[in-house]
């Protein structure tokens, strides 16, 4: 096993080092493309790291007893297991150990918030010094075997004949899609657009997460025998019970976040004015800033992006790929409070983009052909902390500012797709909309299971991709029975 | 993939298409919606359904030369394909007993409505249906609309057809003359306000069927969003169906307008 901790070679590679040596050594910096220029085009911004690198990072891993960082990956996946392959050179096993527990480990290394997860918690932190990088070397090891790697279909797959449907491919179906297909199970994932991969197509940019990383994992899994249905809306197009009558005997569904939510201020039905959804699958779904495709975006020069959270980081950096003079992150909190990861804020930053924190709109004004030209902003203070355990934003009373845009895009959350919960009678839904389920993310229908953001209301990837793993763990017990 | 299996002209900018889509002809319902990809490049645009087949799988669609992929779409032949077809979507119309129903209907927005019409005659409603258009040449699916009517009246702008005036003044004749327990129109939105206004003087309850932006149709990116009754709504979950007396149209013709320089721009290159 290539990740037992107590296998000669890796006895060795610990002796190798002493900890003086390993902790000594700084954290890697992170190869990316000059800001100015990759602020106008559309290619990834890190460019991931060399072999060298890796292997020097990874050589900064103490190979503790007790790996703490584990516990801080919502998959536990084996990190010091791969970390100490990349050392040793074998990075085909690196990548190998990462594929046990993670269906989608190129994606992981890129969208991760690790600096809240694993890296939170390596030895490192605890000795006042930077975490090892492992969200880069997940992201080393992964692309490394999808470059480098002989493709091996697994054929000892034992097929166990039993139809499971999976609604949604979005991060949450695909890992669920992974574990199913080889325990055995004949695999069908149902999308309702036209393309597969759910967020990781039509919501994160190619900038950050490029869609040929993503195609590939989902050839893997096709090369495994998973069956991929476009277009096709379960609820709509067919409903649970005929999916019943066709003979599949479970059901995961991963529908994914539906409806963006608003804040329903005057002004805000303007055009010019768009959720992040609706901006970002223009732009990555549909290519709309590409002169060849039919569909439109608008290409605003001043640019206000409302909110903190990856996704309105996503946008505002686009915003410049179309062309921004001006884009402008407004959030009502403060940086600290920020959900998005600490490197998105800090690309958009490098990239230009202009920060009002403590800043929250309050109404929009519009020219004589409805489109908007000006927000206003209430300025905001931190107050006491709210359920979320951040410092709650507290207006400053009579505090008013004005700014110029052409164009605004909303990115403050989503709310759960209503069409499966709508169309499942008996089906336990909460009063957001999420639907209800058990540890083992079952549903109050036993051969219905459920995960990611139709249960979270709006989480990450991550979550949703450990969501379909443990799903996939509980269907297959309860399959047994 | 959805391969045509019949292209009819009904003017030379209207086209009916009947394509394969067995599924969703199974399962839609009068008032029921599709998105359609023509090909990689084309944009996903909304189409009501006007008709289904089950035994062929196939599905209506009545489609109008406005922008570039709309304009691909009528330019498509038999045998040819549609890249997606996704649906049925949308809330299907509410189908009861009402009593007298008019069904008014303009341009192209007589397609999305014969299949009311029929389910609304199904149910055991006295069915008059109002079609409108420019021009004689404009009026579509009329021989259709009579099959499932037990009247119609036919108003082009010109007075080349049926009777001269606006679909307005053919609602306004009937509601003079006797009681209208539901009105549906479908048209375009600002022929909807018209006949908004109109029936709200005569205190009809009125339903329009909204067709507006959308990008994906399932209720992700809230293109479509209106004001109902002051409260936002998304057309493609909450709808198309509205109480036309709830519904701010003018806002709604506002932010149909949101991408007309770029759609210009489009079908200006597509004509090169």
């Amino acid at each position: 096993m290539a990740t037992d901790r107590n296998e000669a070679w890796r006895e060795e590679l610990r002796k190798a080092k002493s900890p003086k040596e390993r902790t000594a050594q700084p954290r890697v910096q992170m190869n990316s493309l000059d800001p100015k220029y990759r602020a106008r085009c559309r290619e990834e911004v890190n460019q991931g790291l060399t072999a060298e690198q890796a292997v020097a990072e990874a050589s900064r891993c103490m190979d503790c007893p007790n790996p703490t960082c584990m516990t801080g990956c919502p998959v536990s996946i084996n990190i010091p297991g791969f970390i100490k392959n990349i050392e040793r050179g074998e990075f085909l096993q690196a990548a190998d150990v990462l594929k046990e527990t993670s269906a989608l480990p190129a994606v992981c290394g890129r969208v991760c918030p690790q600096e809240k997860q694993c890296e939170s918690q390596c030895m490192y932190v605890k000795m006042k010094k930077e975490p090892v990088a492992i969200g880069y070397l997940e992201r080393f090891a992964a692309d490394y075997a999808r470059e480098n790697g002989t493709k091996k279909a697994d054929s000892n797959i034992k097929k166990n004949g039993i139809k499971i449907a999976v609604v949604g491919s979005g991060p949450a179906g695909l890992s669920f899609a992974g574990d199913m297909i080889k325990k055995g199970y004949d695999v069908t994932v149902f999308e309702a657009l036209h393309e597969i991969g759910g967020v990781l197509k039509y919501g994160i940019p190619e900038f950050r997460l490029p869609n040929r990383v993503v195609e590939a994992e989902i050839d893997n899994l096709r090369d495994l025998g998973v069956v991929f249905i476009k277009n096709c809306i379960v609820g709509k197009t067919i409903t649970v019970d005929e999916l019943k009558a066709d003979g599949f005997k479970g059901i995961f569904v991963a529908s994914g976040a539906g409806l963006p939510r608003f804040m329903g201020i005057e002004g805000e039905n303007l055009t010019g004015i768009m959720s992040s959804n609706e901006y970002l699958t223009r732009v990555n779904l549909m290519d709309a800033g590409n002169p060849d495709t039919d569909t439109p975006v608008l290409k605003g020069k001043k640019v206000v992006v409302v909110g903190g959270g990856n996704t309105a980081m996503d946008s505002v950096r686009t915003a410049l790929r179309m062309g921004a003079e001006r884009a402008i992150i407004v959030y009502r909190r403060s940086e600290e409070e920020m959900p998005a990861r600490i490197e998105e804020v800090h690309h958009a930053k490098e990239e230009g983009v202009e920060f009002m924190t403590l800043h929250n709109p309050i109404q929009y004004i519009g020219d004589e052909n409805g489109r908007v030209t000006k927000v206003r902003l209430q300025k905001m203070e931190l107050g006491e902390p709210d359920a979320s355990g951040r410092r709650s934003p507290v207006e400053i009373p009579g505090a008013i500012e004005e700014v110029e845009c052409d164009e605004v895009i909303v990115s403050i959350g989503v709310s759960p797709n209503p069409i499966v919960p709508n169309s499942v009678a008996g089906l336990s839904v909460s009063k957001k909309g999420t639907i209800e389920v058990n540890e083992g993310m079952q549903s109050s229908i036993p051969m219905l299971f459920a995960g990611g953001d139709i249960v979270r209301g709006g989480a990450t990837v991550i979550l949703a991709m450990g969501d379909g793993r443990r799903a996939a763990a509980a269907m297959d017990e309860y399959l047994k029975k | 993939m959805s391969k045509i299996v019949n292209k009819e002209f009904f003017s030379e900018n209207v086209v009916k298409l009947e394509v394969e889509a067995p599924l969703i002809a199974r399962s839609r319902k009068a008032g029921h919606f599709v998105i359609v990809r023509v090909d990689a490049n084309g944009e996903r645009i909304p189409l009501t359904i006007a008709d289904s087949d089950i035994e062929k799988g196939t599905i209506t669609l009545v489609i109008q030369k406005i922008g570039a992929s709309s304009t691909k779409i009528t330019n498509l032949n038999v045998g040819d394909e549609l890249l997606d077809v996704v649906g049925p979507l949308g809330k299907a119309t509410h189908i009861d007993k009402f009593g007298t129903v008019v069904c008014s209907g303009g341009g192209v927005g007589v397609a999305p409505l014969l299949p009311i019409i029929k389910a609304m005659k199904a149910a055991g409603n006295k069915v008059i249906s109002v079609l409108a258009a420019r021009t004689k040449d404009l009026v579509i699916l009329e021989e259709q609309v009579r099959e499932y009517s037990d009247e119609v009246v036919i108003m082009t702008d010109d007075g080349s057809y049926g009777k001269a005036g606006r679909v307005t003044d053919g609602i306004e004749e009937i509601a003079k003359r006797e009681k209208i327990d539901l009105c549906v129109t479908i048209g375009p939105a600002i022929m909807m306000k018209f006949v908004s206004l109109l029936t709200k003087k005569y205190d009809i309850p009125t339903v329009a069927s909204l067709n507006t932006i959308m990008v994906d149709g399932t209720g992700m990116c809230g293109a479509c969003r209106i004001t109902v009754g002051g409260k936002t709504k998304f057309v493609c979950v909450d709808g198309p169906e509205f109480d036309a007396h709830q519904v701010d149209f003018d806002e709604m013709l506002m932010r149909l307008g949101a991408y007309r320089e770029q759609e210009q721009e489009a079908k200006a290159k597509l004509a090169k």
